[in-house]
């Protein structure tokens, strides 16, 4: 709704009241900032021995390569992984037969409840912990596959519930065979409805890498721990944590930004599909997965 | 599953935490959370962009980070917790765990602030126009038309977020706090060949948290439901 509507066109004193507010914001604002400017040089965080690792291009190059690059690996595995799993489990779930439909209904449910890191330290230590790093790097992968994978299984489901009833009305009465409808008709229609989705679980599953912190493996944060480990920039952990969150934050916007591109080409106007945790029962305007 | 039984004092002390750090920040991220979506909602523009940098910048960055931030950055820029030191009984709450809550509640209120978003935006414009029309002031407009629509309708996304809070919490366990995540690790570390029974039970104990969390949102939103 746009607010506007809630107030009427502002008359003087009105005015007058919201430039106090501006101000007092304002204030507050700067004032917010400057503590955290003067903690920052209070604890001398912008000598140049700190900030070191991030202006030589070697160092440089090993956060862009050992980590955003093995990032970004990580989270593309993932969603891939999970793609293929959330496809299975949501055909799953919308089947005739009820022995198909509950189990993936309970499957979806587990991992969708479990936290990624219980998922990610028992493939690493069941599994990954032998195998050096690449152990580590396909366990974060694993538990993301299951994690994304359910969530996605829920998006699939309400993408493919999403498409007109005519649509596959139509097609029974063509005599599609129930697999025909669904591969030929539905599925299409349903990718086009999903790829925003599936591109914001893309921004969950970059941010979820994160947590390789973990079972220490590659990717970003791992970086980040060498680097603030180095005695010789003095313990940089405030610069460190400052750009690893620029890296994060440059790279989740350009993919929100090519969601919204994709949702306004394949998609129009229609609202975007989100799915919730919970069932909703009323209309369900959902906010997205965290 | 002898281990969990062997060490339930542990194991329960540890959903302790875990259920202390969702309890403690999801009450606080819901304060700051709605302060929030207030700021963006509202008609002050310097606050309005304020509310959407916080809220652009948190919701980009991994949860980790934001933990990291309070937990190893921040004493070395000075921003320590250690004011906070209450023993309850086993439960010992430390700069640790405050760090820990500090971090969680930051990067929860952003999403509560878009859940409150969505749910205002899910109003439909003409029932604020009509409620203009037949003469109410704002606060009336307010209180009586479009925010009991607004709760309503942010209810499913509020307890989306609550849930991945609650599940957020292991990240706490990662950085320090003895909590679900960082007792089964330890368990799991002492008791190797038993590491697919611990794990299922730790995960059995969160599907059933997570499974009341939602109940109740489900009934609370049958409950508020009207026609």
């Amino acid at each position: 709704m746009s607010t506007s509507i809630l107030f009427d066109a502002p008359g003087p004193k009105t005015v007058a009241r919201h430039r106090l507010y501006s101000v007092i914001g304002l204030v507050f604002v700067l004032g917010v900032a400057a503590f955290f400017v003067w903690r920052l040089a209070d604890s001398d965080q912008f000598e140049y021995r700190k900030w070191e690792p991030f202006v030589s291009p070697v160092y440089l190059e090993t956060l862009l390569v050992d980590g955003l690059l093995e990032t970004l690996k990580m989270a593309f595995s993932a969603v891939i992984a999970a793609v293929v799993f959330g496809v299975i489990l949501g055909i799953g779930k919308l089947s005739d037969h009820a022995w198909v439909r509950w189990p993936c209904w309970a499957v979806v449910e587990f991992w969708r409840a479990v936290p990624v890191l219980l998922v990610m330290i028992l493939v690493f230590y069941s599994w990954g912990i032998d195998r050096g790093v690449s152990g580590a790097y396909w366990s974060v992968v694993f538990a993301l596959t299951v994690y994304n994978g359910a969530v996605l299984a829920e998006v699939f489901r309400a993408g493919v519930l999403a498409v007109p009833k005519g649509q596959s009305e139509a097609a029974y009465a063509l005599g599609m065979r129930k697999s025909q409808v669904m591969w030929v008709v539905l599925l299409p229609q349903a990718v086009k409805i999903m790829l925003p989705a599936i591109i914001s679980q893309c921004v969950v599953a970059l941010k979820d890498t994160s947590l390789g912190y973990a079972v220490a493996a590659p990717g970003l944060t791992f970086v980040g721990k060498q680097i603030y480990g180095d005695p010789d920039f003095g313990g940089n952990q405030v610069p460190t944590v400052f750009v690893l969150a620029v890296i994060y934050i440059v790279v989740n916007l350009l993919l929100t930004g090519v969601a919204t591109w994709v949702q306004k080409r394949f998609v129009g106007e229609r609202k975007p599909l989100e799915v919730s945790m919970v069932t909703a029962v009323g209309t369900g305007a959902t906010g997205g997965p965290l | 599953m002898h281990v969990v039984w062997d060490n339930r004092e542990a194991v329960a002390l540890a959903f302790g935490y875990t259920l202390l750090l969702f309890l403690i920040s999801g009450v606080l991220s819901m304060v700051l959370g709605t302060f929030l979506a207030a700021l963006r909602v509202g008609p002050v523009a310097v606050l309005r962009l304020a509310g959407t940098a916080y809220v652009t910048v948190v919701r980009n960055t991994p949860l980790l980070i934001v933990l990291i931030f309070f937990r190893i950055a921040g004493p070395k820029m000075g921003i320590k917790f250690n004011f906070v030191d209450i023993t309850i009984g086993d439960v010992r709450l430390n700069n640790v765990f405050t760090a820990c809550v500090v971090g969680l509640t930051v990067y929860t209120s952003a999403f509560v602030c878009e859940a409150l978003r969505a749910g205002i935006n899910a109003v439909p414009l003409g029932q604020a126009e009509a409620a203009r029309a037949i003469g109410l002031p704002f606060g009336g407009v307010m209180r009586t038309v479009v925010l009991p629509q607004a709760i309503r309708a942010a209810l499913p996304p509020m307890a989306s977020v609550q849930i991945a809070l609650l599940k957020n919490t292991t990240v706490a366990g990662a950085l320090g706090v003895v909590e679900a995540f960082a007792r089964m690790r330890g368990l799991t570390n002492d008791n190797a060949p038993e590491r697919i029974s611990l794990f299922i039970a730790f995960a059995l104990i969160f599907v059933v948290l997570v499974e009341i969390l939602s109940l109740f949102a489900n009934r609370l939103e049958r409950r508020w439901r009207i026609a």
